[in-house]
């Protein structure tokens, strides 16, 4: 279908532009990696209550370095008007927001595999949940947010300032996410037995990715008209 | 340069100062208001028996509840509107979302101060993480966001469509935060809000119950009034600038 | 191949289009002059599908824009003052994007040949930010029109380029030309749409003030008709 096939070129556009010039991988990364320091310079490490720190902090790395992919991916648009190249292609914007989802939901997985085992390097935490149900809550999570995400970047890049427009749509409306991600992760790690609300709290953050997933596919039509 | 002076003069239309009619809507809404808060308070203070723990500090809960009932309606106008500037693509529909927007965030505002006063006259606490007032106050956040939107450089109708957009998904996004706020909440902290003022009235005693509808409906119609008036200066508002506009164009000729 | 029947745009209370008519068959080449802030521009993306008109009626091969967006789509080539290349992309890597995006056969093959066509071969792996202003918009051509579209929308395009861009410019928009391509060239540049144009239209306050066939690349007389329209204005 001639939606997927131009979502899928124009992501394989910004990826591969993105290995060029490695410049938000690399940041993204390196921001993560400062704010596990941070973090351990805040809690100690070797402190056994810092281990229910940890699902939490997680989460707020892969948020913060979320953002900085996220804002980019539609400014970068803006050099040489490059956007109205894909507008006035025979390329739907429901199109153009699939394929920049599918390329910073690809960054914001490898960003992930690197920075969340330097933090249970960095932590000393001893893996004892369940590896797939993480990878699922993480997979489910990022999902979501970086749908919300890519097209909340496409409303701000409409502003000046869109870095400091884009936290501030993205982080009220992500709070059920975060929530729901948060618990179930804590629950996957350190308290297996109760696995049961930790599916219930991935049923919630799946319909949330649902939901919103449909409705940007909707509403980015009227985002991205000139 | 006398030539250039004696032009520009000549140009402002005369000002033929109309009267302001006093629109009827105006008035009969301003009257409402008055007339319906005055038999609110009556009924909050008078005829509505006091809590027998709190005492007189629960009153507030009068307040505090119309204040979160308009917050959240005043977001469900902002959300209509958002829909039909969308398919219509009139400005009045914009309008009406962004007053709507302004008066809602005020009356957020007023839930999160009413809200510490009541816990801290109550239950000796500053905040209580409940679910209603942690949805509250993510409003807010969204609110702010919502006007952040408008802050923007740029054309009017790029504006509108781009705060509509979120409006439609800030609203989607509201009955999500609450259901997981509550169900995260009600693993830690029993919902403390008085005993059953939470659902329904059901266990809440008949004059309070009566006190609160009458607040409701004096706040519903407070909200009204103040809708009619902020769009009323707005469209003032954009009349001024298309008569600037208007000018700018006449005198370029 | 294009009606335009009453086309009015509005924006932020100023009216840039105040009813256009138009009719443009298939093959010509049209120049769009007028004065600075006229509305040239705005038609032209009108056309291009980026901006919405407030009212109006716009036919392209006898399709309506509003509701046959992909397939008009499909056959418009656009150039407007910015180049829309992606500046780390090789012109090659450019064009096979864009030739994707258009469902162009044989892609790799094509975007050679055209870049060999404006002369450029010899950088067609580098980066398009090393390029000089005559070297991106030959590229931004060829960009433009790497799906053989049958309507060309060009904005200004002769701006700021030197004799030889110029020339390799207009020998690529005359042989779209020969292909039976139509095309739009809005430019303030007489010379340049004396030497390739057929036909001229004024553009004055969002309307259209004048429209005349031009024979023998007679500068003189386009000159002259538009001093005609916009004497006064300063």
């Amino acid at each position: 279908m001639n939606l997927i096939r131009t979502a899928l070129f124009l992501a394989k556009k910004d990826l591969y532009s993105e290995l060029k010039t490695k410049q938000i991988l690399t940041t993204q990364i390196i921001f993560a990696g400062l704010v596990i320091v941070v973090f351990s310079f805040a809690f100690d490490p070797a402190n056994n209550t810092t281990k229910a720190v940890i699902p939490g902090v997680i989460w707020v790395i892969i948020v913060f370095a979320g953002i900085l992919g996220l804002n980019r991916s539609f400014i970068s648009e803006q050099r040489n008007d490059t956007i109205q190249g894909l507008l006035v292609a025979p390329m739907e914007a429901a199109s153009i927001y699939l394929g920049k989802f599918l390329a910073n939901f690809t960054m914001m997985l490898v960003v992930e595999m690197v920075s969340i085992p330097f933090l249970f390097l960095l932590f000393d935490f001893k893996f004892l949940g369940s590896l797939p149900y993480f990878i699922l809550v993480v997979f489910l999570g990022s999902f979501g947010f970086i749908a919300i995400g890519t097209f909340l970047a496409a409303l701000a890049a409409n502003s000046k300032s869109s870095e400091m427009l884009l936290p501030l749509l993205l982080f009220p409306i992500t709070t059920p996410i975060l929530i729901g991600v948060v618990q179930a992760t804590k629950i996957i790690l350190t308290n297996l037995e109760k696995i049961s609300s930790a599916i219930a709290w991935i049923q919630l953050v799946t319909a949330y990715d649902v939901i919103f997933f449909v409705v940007c596919f909707l509403l980015i039509d009227y985002v991205l008209e000139v | 340069m006398s030539m250039n002076l004696e032009r520009e003069k000549a140009v402002l239309p005369g000002t033929n100062l109309t009267e302001t009619k006093t629109n009827n809507i105006t008035s009969i809404l301003f009257g409402g208001t008055v007339v319906s808060m005055l038999v609110a308070l009556y009924f909050i203070f008078i005829y509505a028996a006091e809590e027998k723990t709190m005492g007189a500090a629960q009153k507030i809960f009068y307040f505090h509840v119309s204040s979160a009932w308009l917050a959240f309606m005043a977001f469900f106008v902002t959300f209509v509107f958002s829909i039909l500037f969308l398919i219509k693509r009139e400005r009045i529909f914009d309008t009406y979302a962004y007053v709507s927007a302004e008066i809602g965030i005020v009356f957020t505002i007023i839930v999160l101060t009413t809200g510490p006063i009541w816990a801290k006259s109550s239950w000796n606490t500053w905040w209580v993480w409940e679910p209603r007032l942690i949805t509250t106050l993510i409003l807010f956040f969204i609110y702010i966001a919502y006007i952040m939107i408008r802050q923007m450089d740029g054309v009017w109708d790029k504006k509108a469509r781009l705060a509509a957009v979120f409006g439609i998904i800030g609203f989607a996004d509201v009955p999500i935060v609450f259901f997981a706020i509550r169900w995260w909440q009600t693993k830690f902290h029993p919902i403390v809000f008085g005993n059953g003022v939470s659902q329904k009235g059901g266990g809440i005693e008949g004059t309070m119950l009566t006190g609160l509808f009458v607040s409701l409906a004096a706040f519903t119609i407070l909200y009204s009034y103040l809708l009619h008036k902020g769009v009323t200066f707005e469209n003032m508002k954009i009349k001024v600038e298309r008569y600037k506009e208007k000018l700018r164009a006449d005198m370029e000729k | 191949m294009i009606e335009i029947k009453r086309l009015t745009k509005q924006a932020d209370n100023k009216l840039i289009l105040r009813g256009v008519d138009l009719s443009i068959k298939k093959g010509e080449t049209v120049a769009i002059l007028g004065p600075n802030g006229a509305g040239k521009s705005t038609l032209l993306k009108v056309l291009a599908t980026l901006i919405k008109p407030t009212s109006g009626q716009l036919l392209v091969n006898g399709l309506e824009l509003r509701k046959n967006q992909r397939e008009i789509k499909k056959i418009l080539g656009y150039l407007p003052h910015s180049s829309l290349l992606y500046d780390h992309y090789s012109p090659l890597e450019n064009l096979v994007f864009f030739g994707n995006i258009y469902g162009v056969k044989d892609v790799e093959q094509k975007a050679r040949k055209l870049v060999k066509d404006v002369g450029l071969s010899f950088f067609l792996n580098e980066p398009v930010k090393i390029f000089s202003r005559g070297m991106i918009q030959r590229i931004a051509i060829a960009r433009a029109i790497i799906h053989d579209p049958e309507v060309l929308l060009l904005d200004e395009p002769h701006t700021g380029l030197d004799q030889g861009a110029i020339s390799i410019l207009n020998n690529v928009i005359l042989s779209m030309k020969e292909k039976g391509t139509t095309t739009l060239m809005v430019t303030h540049d007489f010379k340049q749409a004396a030497e390739i144009c057929d036909r001229v239209i004024i553009v004055k306050n969002g309307k259209i003030v004048d429209d005349f066939k031009i024979q023998n690349r007679n500068l003189g007389f386009v000159t002259e008709k538009y001093e005609l329209q916009v004497e006064g204005v300063s």
